[in-house]
């Protein structure tokens, strides 16, 4: 079975679809403001993102709390963020733009902020086929080569976000600092290694590979002290 | 203490407190009589709202259906008071209208600080309903109440050097959190136009809208109205308006020049660096409906056209 059920995740399935149904009763009840269309193309971008950066902070957060479990919700986080991303664009196909193709043609080419948005959802879209277990064994070590991908998805989510505006930066500011945390701390995990690995080879230890999973290596380290 | 204004105002060009007082009546009654005056339908037994019934000012342009208020209302840039549009329309609230004057200075034969009443006592007002178009995509149509800035611009005599004009917006940093901070732009708020295209009769400075005075976040007590410039061109709460040799710098481009050019021509064919100006979403369409493919100058292109006839538009954006 692709997806494994259990009590966490049930409720994980759930929350994740709160935002779209709140969306749903702003719809209903008029809340969206003079600019509806808008408004909720936004909101549907907003929480993509969101999910986006829950997915990454998912190995930071394990190795900061030393809680094992949560790992295994990360494929649920990313399929949210894939979902939200999916809705966003098809707001902006159909919503907004009423699937005239001529004038989507126009607007993306003339609107590089809309480049870099097509780009994530490329990323996401790719991510998002390739997640289930199977997928995962069939393609082997590039599978987490294929999935760190996401680093530049979240990049280039943000980038999309800062460029569509004219003032108001605080949110994607906010975003960007969250992603430079994440990234940061992936690198700092990936620079230590590998001054470690250098350490060990003299030692005559078994060294492992840097394609394997940070926790791995923390373990190991963790040992030696 | 002695507090000196700028300049000098003589003791006989001082309103009588009395009067000063009462202004709001004031333009309200004179409103009143204008409107009979007109010869059309006296305004209803109830002073509110202040301008039922004014003639149309722009008759000759297409018919166009107004968006409704409450939207005009809650959908409206002010980054003096917040970059985004929910604040800024409450906290525009604070803004101080009252009393208001308007310095003219610069190349005209009489230069003055004037109270906003009477300019107006010496202007027409009428109603124009405009497309007005935002560099973000969106428009909505607005019946504004105003009367033509070559009207007031001729008042004051321009010199023949006179071949911009310069406007400023008002300084209020204890209302403005955003001039508080010294947040983004410059502050004051400037813009400026063209000789031309200041005396072009689709050029208005707006007191009204809906029949009533101006909401303060959308503009109050007085404003520009250029229908055929994206939305910022249009700046709000002006208390100042100088004639000059050479082009001012205004705030949107001094903070990108790249971005926003000093004549901001709304042109579906020209981009903004980072988005395309091909279509916009009108205020009050319904989901799944297309959006609106932009015109070349905003629609006003038979008007206009010729005040740009010798440019590439392209180059100056």
């Amino acid at each position: 079975m692709i997806l494994r059920i259990d009590n966490v995740r049930s409720k994980l399935i759930v929350c994740g679809l709160i935002p779209l149904l709140w969306l749903l009763v702003d719809i209903a009840f008029d809340n969206l403001g003079s600019n509806p269309i808008q408004a909720l193309h936004i909101r549907l971008g907003d929480w993509s993102l969101r999910f986006l950066c829950l997915t990454l902070a998912v190995t930071p957060v394990q190795t900061l709390t030393k809680w094992r479990g949560m790992a295994d919700y990360r494929q649920l986080l990313g399929l949210y963020a894939f979902f939200y991303a999916s809705l966003h664009v098809l707001a902006y196909l159909w919503m907004d733009h009423a699937l005239i193709w001529r004038m989507i043609g126009v607007d993306i080419i003339e609107s590089p902020y809309i480049w870099l948005g097509l780009l994530t959802y490329l990323i996401v879209l790719l991510l998002a086929l390739t997640s289930p277990k199977w997928a995962k064994k069939r393609m082997g070590k590039n599978w987490k080569k294929l999935h760190r991908f996401i680093y530049l998805a979240a990049v280039a989510a943000i980038i999309h976000y800062f460029w569509q505006l004219k003032g108001n930066l605080a949110e994607p500011l906010f975003y960007s600092i969250i992603v430079f945390l994440l990234l940061f701390f992936r690198v700092s995990v990936w620079v230590k290694n590998r001054q470690l690995n250098k350490l060990m080879i003299p030692t005559g230890q078994k060294v492992l590979p840097l394609t394997e999973e940070s926790e791995a290596i923390t373990e190991t380290v963790r040992k030696r002290h | 203490m002695i507090i000196k204004t700028k300049t000098a105002i003589p003791a006989s060009e001082i309103t009588d407190p009395l009067i000063f007082k009462d202004r709001r009546k004031i333009i309200k009654a004179l409103l009143a009589t204008m409107v009979t005056g007109a010869g059309i339908s006296s305004a209803s037994a109830n002073a509110n709202p202040a301008w039922a019934n004014l003639p149309q000012g722009n008759a000759d342009t297409e018919l166009l259906t107004p968006t409704p208020i409450e939207l005009i209302k809650n959908y409206t840039n002010y980054y003096e008071f917040a970059f985004n549009k929910q604040d800024a329309g409450s906290l525009a609230q604070n803004l101080r209208t009252d009393p208001w004057s308007v310095e003219i200075s610069g190349e005209v034969e009489k230069p003055g600080t004037y109270y906003l009443e009477d300019i107006l006592r010496r202007q027409t007002l009428q109603e124009y309903v405009y497309r007005f178009r935002c560099v973000e995509a969106w428009s909505m149509v607005v019946p504004w109440i105003g009367f033509p800035l070559g009207n007031l611009l001729t008042l004051v005599k321009p010199l023949s050097t006179a071949r911009f004009v310069k406007f400023t917006a008002t300084y209020q940093p204890e209302v403005m959190p955003r001039q508080r901070n010294n947040a983004m732009l410059h502050w004051p708020y400037v813009e400026g136009l063209r000789i031309d295209e200041a005396m072009h009769p689709l050029t208005i400075l707006a007191v009204g809208m809906y029949g009533d005075i101006l909401p303060k976040q959308n503009g109050a007590p007085l404003r520009l109205v250029v229908p055929w410039k994206y939305g910022f061109k249009s700046i709000k709460a002006i208390v100042k308006i100088e004639l000059l040799q050479k082009p001012p710098i205004t705030s949107w481009t001094q903070f990108a020049p790249n971005e926003y050019g000093f004549y901001s021509n709304i042109n579906p064919a020209v981009a903004h660096p980072r988005w395309s100006q091909s279509s916009e979403r009108l205020l009050g369409s319904r989901f799944f409906s297309p959006r609106r493919q932009t015109e070349l100058f905003n629609g006003y292109g038979e008007q206009v056209a010729s005040l740009y006839s010798d440019m590439d538009l392209r180059h100056f954006f």
